[in-house]
């Protein structure tokens, strides 16, 4: 569960979002809006790598600015750009890497990379240098690495945008299908049909919050005037 | 089927099995002999050794091929110029220098799992910590190195085809965007790393 209580947070005297107040408690949430009007800062400001300038963010109970590293240890985070995401030079490696904080037995480690690749359809491609795979292959890579740590949260932002229709389906697929809760930025209104509420931010504030089809109906309005 | 780049490719050969810390003693030894002898037919020899060392490795001569192609023309190229400028033997000495290098350095990170590397930079350097130097941290970004090479040169060769579409050519046009993407693409694997638990100042969650 995340929750934002009287949020603002602003780069130097530019507001970039202005008393936002949310309990995000549904699985499936996501968040759409305009270019520029705060959608990443709000997903940022959820597991603490934005600090708000003034309010409090809860995640999982954890204030993001007083409780770096347990909101760290309850969130994931997947970005745009899968590159800079996947850090060692090959499949499994990454998904190991996600491991090494814990210090676990080699063996345990072999065991949970195995059945990570498993789930992410990536046998195939365990030993492969992770810069040959396709762009959805290294989004799923991102993803599975973020899950090695098995995070009660996990936020998207703009997950799909540099991939092409069938991988966009297809990691989205993925992404709704995650057993824990999600918070998705994204631009793909045709993909969030199977989310549970879609939130809309204009201009720093939530313009709209409800179903999927309530919400991208009222955003398609706004700005198709 | 081994894919294309000098990283991990799993085997059970004598070298993979060899400890991390001696393949990379090795490679030290071997680098900085050969930026001290200048002699052909000890450099020449070092090569053969190489050879020896990827067949007990068991890397098949394709995969060996194809890793090694685009370094082959790059050394070329090199050796050319410096054949030009001071004479055929210095130019070969180069060559032969250089593929050395990369060849056992390649040998190295394709018999040794990142994360057995990472490990023994981190115990290696351990003594360093009292002078404010994280282990941890070297040993990591020797890694991210590995695997962020290949990206870069991806993003410098779409730049190239970029600016040869649009007809211009100058190292300073080309430099610049590359520069920059890069800035950009560290400040994302700083994020990255964040988020998965390595914090600035230590290499676990923090
Ligand atoms: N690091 C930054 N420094 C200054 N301004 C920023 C920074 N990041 C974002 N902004 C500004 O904050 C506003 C909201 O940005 P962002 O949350 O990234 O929007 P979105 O993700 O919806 O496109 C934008 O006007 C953007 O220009
Ligand atoms: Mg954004």
């Amino acid at each position: 569960m995340i929750e934002f209580r009287s949020v603002s947070h602003r780069y130097g005297d530019r507001p970039t979002l202005q008393d936002v107040t949310l309990r995000l408690v549904e699985r499936r949430i996501g968040v759409i809006g305009p270019n520029g009007s705060g959608k990443s800062t709000l997903a940022r400001l959820c597991n603490g790598l934005v600090k708000p300038t003034s309010g409090t963010v809860l995640a999982e109970g954890h204030d993001t600015t007083r409780e770096t590293a347990a909101v760290r240890r309850v969130t994931g985070f997947v970005f745009q750009d899968p590159d800079t995401q996947i850090l060692m030079p090959t499949v499994a490696e990454d998904l190991a890497f996600s491991l090494r904080p814990l210090r676990l037995p080699a063996a345990e480690v072999a065991r949970r990379v195995d059945a990570q690749l498993e789930a992410f359809g990536l046998v195939d491609h365990r030993d492969h240098p992770a810069h040959l795979l396709s762009g959805g292959q290294k989004q799923l890579l991102a993803i599975a690495a973020v899950l090695m740590t098995d995070p009660a949260i996990v936020l998207f932002d703009e997950p799909t945008t540099l991939l092409d229709l069938r991988n966009k389906h297809r990691v989205m697929e993925t992404i709704v299908g995650l057993s824990q809760q999600i918070v998705v930025v994204t631009h793909d209104l045709d993909l969030l049909d199977r989310f549970d509420r879609v939130i809309l931010i204009d201009e720093g504030r939530v313009a709209a919050d409800g179903a999927p089809g309530e919400t991208v109906a009222f955003y398609r309005k706004l700005i198709l005037g | 089927m081994i894919a294309l780049a000098g990283v991990y490719h799993p085997g059970s050969s004598a070298l993979h099995r060899c400890p991390a810390g001696i393949k990379l003693f090795v490679l030290c030894v071997v680098g900085t002999t050969a930026m001290i002898v200048g002699s052909l037919p000890v450099l020449g020899a070092g090569i053969v050794l190489l050879a020896v060392g990827y067949a007990i490795a068991r890397i098949e001569p394709r995969a060996i091929w194809r890793l090694s192609r685009a370094l082959l023309v790059v050394v070329a190229i090199i050796a050319v110029i410096q054949a030009l400028v001071s004479g055929l033997t210095a130019a070969l000495v180069l060559a032969a220098r250089l593929l050395l290098l990369v060849g056992a350095a390649n040998l190295l990170t394709l018999t040794t799992p990142t994360s057995a590397l990472i490990d023994v930079i981190e115990r290696v350097l351990g003594p360093l910590r009292r002078f404010g130097v994280d282990p941890g941290q070297v040993g990591i970004a020797v890694a991210l190195t590995l695997r962020f090479i290949p990206v870069i040169a991806t993003q410098a060769a779409r730049i190239r085809e970029a600016q040869a579409a649009r007809g211009v050519r100058s190292y300073r046009s080309f430099l610049l965007p590359l520069v920059i993407s890069t800035v950009r693409m560290a400040d994302g694997v700083g994020e990255a790393l964040t988020v998965r638990g390595f914090q600035a100042g230590g290499a676990r969650h923090g």
